[in-house]
């Protein structure tokens, strides 16, 4: 008996959008030196109300979105939160909440639960307190570390979020040894992405390879003893692998991002592709946005590919990488992501991982400095830091 | 892992989701971030792992709802494969 499901493709043509990503706001109580909200977040402050979040989620459940994530910003910081999700449950959607844990009390998590939530993602930036408070600029570790907790209670699985960067990924094994004590059963250790803020830090970000090859080998050793109680994603650093990712599965193709302000989105950088007049959910419905609309057809499929893509054996598995990277490091979103070693820039790439280096011990003291706008050359986050 | 008896009574993992997808025309299993399509087979047996229900008695309906013979064989590999997959436990 063949029952192992069909895996988690369709057939081409007018497929549905599968997961919904509702960025309820880009808000954050936070200030991430790699968040991936645009740089110019502030821009977008009109968000959407209730009533259209919720009709967004109906006219997306009536196309087949079956994934629902409450993303941000921090989705905690909308008051009708529980609402929202409520509304998605009784849709039928599978509801994933994606969390920098601030905001989220006992009695909060208990009436999301209540609401119908299904899932919990919470984020973390360290194992230690010091690099928490500092990557973050906030002083935020000690709440996470009982939110984990009222997420256990629950009986939430512990799903842990950890992005990688210099900084912390020679301290792999703790964060680790740090997650398996409090009980997680997922860690996904995401390699940053060099996207919105993470791009504007990228120097300060990037890990040499000699870095990102020692903490793969710590996870490695670690997997066969956590076996069966805590699964690790180690998300592929493609700077540094050279292979590109299948960006979103394809443009346009399962993932549909509906941004705090209405704007519906392939991913959640590409608003800033120049040429693209991406539609608002205030003036579309989701189907014409979807199946019609220039923006959501321009890199669908790969008949918009250049040469060295349409040519390629690997067109139909990684659809050519990731239409913003390419744009940031070419300034051309058609081009072969650059992290691809048939991109002709990808030298240029190759160059940039070169340059990385580890963090020495005299370089600017990591310390969280209330209200900080920079540390070094390092960014954070924060509307005094977005352009205008 | 040992191998599921008779008298076990498989169940679905927290937070996986079974349901039928009207624009789709198939049951998936849903999961935090994820989905997986299921055929007709996988479907009708992860429907009746419900933590109640002894292998030996799921079997025994299956063969009755569809007039099949012999099919224990197979929904004990499945269930293998299943848990395998962290669906049920």
């Amino acid at each position: 008996m063949d029952a192992t499901g069909s895996g988690e493709r369709q057939h081409a043509g007018a497929r549905p959008p599968l997961w919904l990503l509702a960025e309820l706001t880009y808000r954050c109580p936070l200030h991430c030196a790699f968040c991936s909200n645009p740089v110019d977040y502030t821009r977008y402050r009109e968000e959407l109300g209730t009533a259209d979040w919720i009709r967004v989620f109906r006219e997306a459940r009536a196309m087949g979105a079956v994934q629902l994530g409450f993303s941000g910003g921090e989705p905690l910081l909308r008051e009708d939160l529980s609402e929202l999700v409520a509304a998605a449950h009784e849709l039928g959607f599978y509801t994933n909440l994606i969390t920098s844990g601030v905001g989220l009390t006992p009695q909060r998590a208990a009436s999301l639960r209540q609401a119908g939530l299904d899932h919990i993602q919470l984020s973390f930036q360290d194992s230690s307190r010091e690099l928490n408070d500092f990557l973050s600029s906030t002083r935020t570790f000690d709440l996470k570390q009982r939110v984990a907790r009222t997420i256990k209670e629950l009986g939430y699985p512990m799903v842990l979020n950890c992005v990688m960067h210099r900084y912390n990924l020679p301290h792999v094994d703790r964060i680790v040894r740090m997650a398996e004590a409090m009980e997680a059963d997922f860690l996904e250790l995401a390699n940053v992405q060099y996207y919105g803020w993470a791009w504007r830090n990228r120097e300060m970000l990037m890990p040499s390879r000699a870095a990102l090859a020692q903490a793969e080998a710590v996870v490695d050793a670690h997997r066969p003893r956590l076996e069966g109680r805590m699964r690790i994603l180690w998300v592929v650093p493609d700077y540094a692998e050279g292979k590109p990712k299948p960006c979103m599965a394809g443009w346009g193709s399962v993932f549909l991002v509906v941004a705090p302000d209405g704007v519906a989105l392939p991913c959640h950088s590409a608003r800033m592709l120049p040429g693209l007049d991406f539609p608002n959910v205030r003036e579309h419905p989701v189907r014409d946005i979807w199946q019609d609309s220039a923006a959501f057809q321009a890199y669908r499929g790969t008949g918009w590919m250049s040469p060295t893509c349409g040519s390629c054996e690997h067109r139909e598995q990684d659809h050519g990488g990731c239409r913003c990277q390419a744009f940031l490091l070419t300034g051309d979103a058609a081009a072969t992501d650059p992290v691809c070693p048939r991109s002709p820039q990808h030298h240029e790439v190759e160059a940039m991982v070169d340059a990385a280096t580890d963090l020495r011990s005299d370089a600017a003291p990591i310390r969280f400095v209330p209200g900080a706008r920079h540390a070094g050359q390092l960014v954070f986050r924060s509307d005094e830091n977005a352009p205008g | 892992m040992t191998a599921w008896t008779d008298s076990a009574q498989p169940a679905l993992s927290t937070m996986y989701r079974l349901q039928w997808e009207e624009t789709q025309q198939c049951h998936v299993l849903l999961f935090p971030e994820g989905m997986v399509r299921l055929n007709m087979p996988a479907a009708e047996i992860l429907r009746r792992c419900d933590g109640r229900t002894a292998v030996a008695d799921l079997v025994a309906d299956l063969e009755r709802t569809f007039g099949e013979a012999d099919l224990h064989a197979d929904v004990l590999e499945f269930l293998e494969q299943a848990r395998g997959r962290h669906w049920i436990r």
